[in-house]
């Protein structure tokens, strides 16, 4: 802008050469020109003027008048508003003669002040500087002395003193002491125009995910997945139906449905797991059994539970079998499977056409589960399937029993790998049932013939020859070695090899012989209980029972506890659970309490948990009830002060060798 | 199959239960037996709990996974299981 105003500002230098000046100088210097030319004849020049005497002789009049007479009178201008040219009214008479520009500064303006300034410094410090200011100082009064008026020459001089002033001081920047002029230019800028144009957005989605661990993990799965397919070519496999939503659920549902029976019936889980009877302290020896669950099962109502088995590889699940041991009421049947952590409802359940009366799970698969009817046929089941029918059941043509089956068992695997069970039978057989791919091929393995005088019926008719088995167990260690208890009251030791002869026979009861069990720990000594109101404890070398108790009531069942040698529960027909302890007392149960409401109900089988301290007893009413022992009845032998007890199966048959050696030698010396 | 609806209704019919919601992996309600507003209310609400806590779990240990979840509150507990896909929602009062 400082550039702009400076153009429009006319600096106007008029220059004007006085002609008439040089006119008159002409003419003067004509005149002295005369004088040096020999002067004495006058000539006249070609050109002068002729003039009369009498205007020779004229007078003019000269007047001293303050005008210029070199300035012109009629200078004119042009007026751009009357588009004409205008003569200008008043002409500058100045006329300058002489101008000498001075050097001289006034003492309190700013070049006098940074003059003394410089000089002021201290002389170390831009003497050169000062030296040049002052060299030049003489020559600027020198020119000033001259004809001057020329800016130009200043202003060459203040080129010179302003570069020196540059070169000399570093330190204080002097700024440029006369003045400049700047003269500055602009173009013309070209007006700007925008001009743009937009697309549409490509569509856009946000996307965000978490890289946690577990999702790394999770695509690394799926790659090795896949890359396994690939490798083994599988087949599609169809998918499940999709609309069917519910049908996904069932792991789930069934998650909560435990977490909802857990809080309903919370109390009871809490029990189970922590609930110690501390009363146990004041009760001597004695002990008491707490009820946790009840399981029933309202498609059940009707049957009786016929059949009891935990699974030994799932410690919660047990399976029940139903039916029913009046023989006038013969019907259906169910195995229902449940577990304690659900009590309404039964895990797994299968009805059957006819009674159960017998069951047994199998050690190592736990999801085979061999059946005995009431109809004599027997049958497995295989729990990973989901059809309701065994998968292998026996048929009159393969020599199912002719009886009711009061037994199965489950051996070891024979040499070709394949699964086989035993079965006891009213029709006097024990048959060896073999899993073949898909069939169950039987084998006799012994016949039951009645020991004893054998007497001739009245009509010739041959007496009846076979013995009815109605129990039998198998040795815990001695594979070929079982028992059977049969209708007659008596109990056989038999072995697989032999088919015809027993071992050795015992009068056990008057009546049916309803169990017979080895003990869990002492390979000698077995059980056996009767609807003769008695339970026998025997041991195998020994024709005579080593104890007999009396329970008052039909036994229905009678089993080991799998913790200790010397304990063992019977149930009863009037509702009643013995629990006996011998090692603590040897003649009277510790523990003898009603478990069911109605003193009608007849106790038909208990079963001990393998691990937890429950049992469980079936009734004749469908109702399976589980009861928890009290410290008493699972009392280990108290530990001597500083000496570790040595646990294990050694001190259990330790136990019991024990408790036989006392009676052994009062019998010895009885002998 | 027809168990799982059978086991449905049975926890339905439960004592002290006293609602059930199943929700898909969006958190959109599918089934339920409470009014739509609660449903939707609980659906959104325990659907992100739940993935947050799986989310802690498999952090922890990615071969780990959530079986389920209990909320305890004053008046009531809830209990979800979550699924691949699913997840199923109960409102049990447990002392009742």
């Amino acid at each position: 802008d400082r550039h702009l105003s400076r153009c429009d500002t006319k600096i106007n230098v008029i220059v004007h050469f006085c002609d008439r000046k040089d006119e008159d100088d002409g003419t003067e210097i004509g005149e002295g020109g005369d004088e040096w030319m020999h002067g004495k004849t006058l000539i006249k020049p070609p050109d002068q003027l002729d003039l009369t005497e009498a205007e020779l002789k004229e007078e003019f009049t000269r007047i001293l008048t303050a005008n210029n007479p070199h300035a012109p009178q009629n200078i004119v201008r042009y007026s751009f508003k009357e588009r004409s040219y205008k003569p200008i009214s008043s002409v500058d008479q100045l006329a300058v003669h002489f101008f000498l520009e001075g050097n001289l500064l006034h003492r309190d303006s700013d070049e006098a002040r940074r003059q003394k300034a410089k000089q002021g410094l201290p002389d170390e410090k831009a003497t050169v500087a000062l030296e040049c200011d002052v060299s030049f100082f003489p020559q600027l009064q020198a020119a000033g002395g001259e004809e001057a008026g020329d800016v130009e020459e200043g202003g060459g001089e203040d080129g010179a003193h302003s570069v020196d002033s540059k070169t000399g001081k570093k330190e204080q920047k002097l700024t440029n002491q006369f003045n400049f002029s700047e003269r500055a230019s602009q173009t013309l800028n070209n007006p700007l125009r925008e001009r743009g144009c937009q697309t549409e957005p490509p569509p856009r989605a946000s996307f965000s995910a978490t890289a946690n661990q577990w999702e790394i993990y999770d695509v690394y799965l799926e790659e090795m997945q896949k890359q396994e397919k690939n490798k083994e070519k599988a087949k599609a496999v169809p998918k499940k139906e999709d609309d069917k939503v519910i049908y996904v659920l069932a792991k789930v549902a069934k998650i909560i449905e435990r977490m909802v029976n857990q809080n309903t019936f919370d109390d009871i889980a809490q029990d189970f797991r922590y609930f110690e009877d501390a009363s146990d302290e004041f009760r001597e020896q004695e002990g008491t059994l707490l009820p946790l669950w009840k399981f029933q099962y309202d498609q059940a109502k009707r049957l009786s539970v016929t059949a009891l088995c935990w699974n030994q590889s799932y410690k919660d699940l047990f399976a029940v079998g139903l039916g029913s041991y009046d023989f006038t009421k013969q019907g259906r049947g169910m195995l229902v499977f449940y577990s304690l952590k659900n009590s309404t409802y039964p895990e797994y359940n299968y009805p059957t056409t006819s009674g159960i009366l017998c069951l047994d799970i199998h050690p190592d698969r736990p999801y085979l589960v061999a059946v005995g009817f009431y109809d004599g046929c027997v049958a497995v089941y295989n729990l990973k399937e989901e059809r309701p029918e065994p998968v292998y059941k026996s048929s009159s043509k393969s020599g199912k029993h002719t009886d009711p089956v009061w037994q199965v068992r489950w051996q070891k695997d024979d040499m070709d790998n394949h699964q086989n069970f035993f079965s006891v039978s009213s029709d006097g057989r024990v048959v060896s049932w073999t899993l073949v791919k898909s069939e169950l091929v039987f084998t006799d393995i012994i016949k039951l013939s009645l020991v004893g005088a054998v007497s001739e019926g009245p009509e010739g008719v041959p007496p009846p020859t076979m013995a009815c088995g109605t129990s039998f167990d198998f040795h815990k260690q001695i594979n070929y070695l079982f028992l059977v208890g049969t209708e007659e009251g008596k109990i056989h030791k038999c072995s697989k090899a032999y088919s015809s002869q027993f071992l050795e026979t015992y009068d056990a009861h008057n009546m049916a012989v309803d169990a017979v069990k080895w003990n869990q720990f002492h390979p000698k000594v077995f059980i056996s209980c009767s609807s003769d109101w008695t339970v026998k404890i025997w041991d195998h070398t020994i024709r005579t029972p080593v104890f007999i108790f009396d329970l008052n009531a039909a036994v229905g069942d009678v089993a080991w506890s799998p913790y200790s040698s010397t304990v063992f529960a019977a149930v009863t027909a009037d509702g009643k659970v013995h629990v006996f302890d011998l090692g603590i007392n040897k003649y009277e149960a510790i523990c003898q309490q009603p478990v069911v409401a109605k003193k009608k109900t007849k106790l038909t089988h208990i079963e001990f948990n393998p691990v937890y301290p429950i049992i469980i007893v079936g009734d004749d009413r469908g109702y399976v009830t589980s009861l928890k022992l009290s410290p008493n009845l699972r009392s280990k032998p108290k530990e001597k002060k500083g000496q570790e007890l040595p646990r294990g199966p050694e001190v259990e048959i330790a136990k019991m060798e024990k408790l036989l050696s006392l009676l052994r030698e009062p019998e010895n010396s009885k002998a | 199959q027809a168990e799982v609806e059978e086991t449905l209704k049975r926890i339905q019919t439960h004592k002290g239960v006293i609602g059930t919601i199943v929700v898909n992996a969006e958190g959109i309600p599918i089934r339920t037996t409470l009014d739509n507003s609660t449903t939707v209310q609980y659906a959104g609400l325990l659907h992100q709990l739940t993935m947050k806590a799986r989310s802690t779990v498999r952090d922890i240990d990615p071969q780990n996974d959530l079986t389920f979840l209990r909320i305890r509150s004053k008046k009531h507990e809830i209990m979800v299981a979550p699924d691949k896909e699913y997840m199923l929602i109960v409102i049990q009062n447990p002392s009742e």
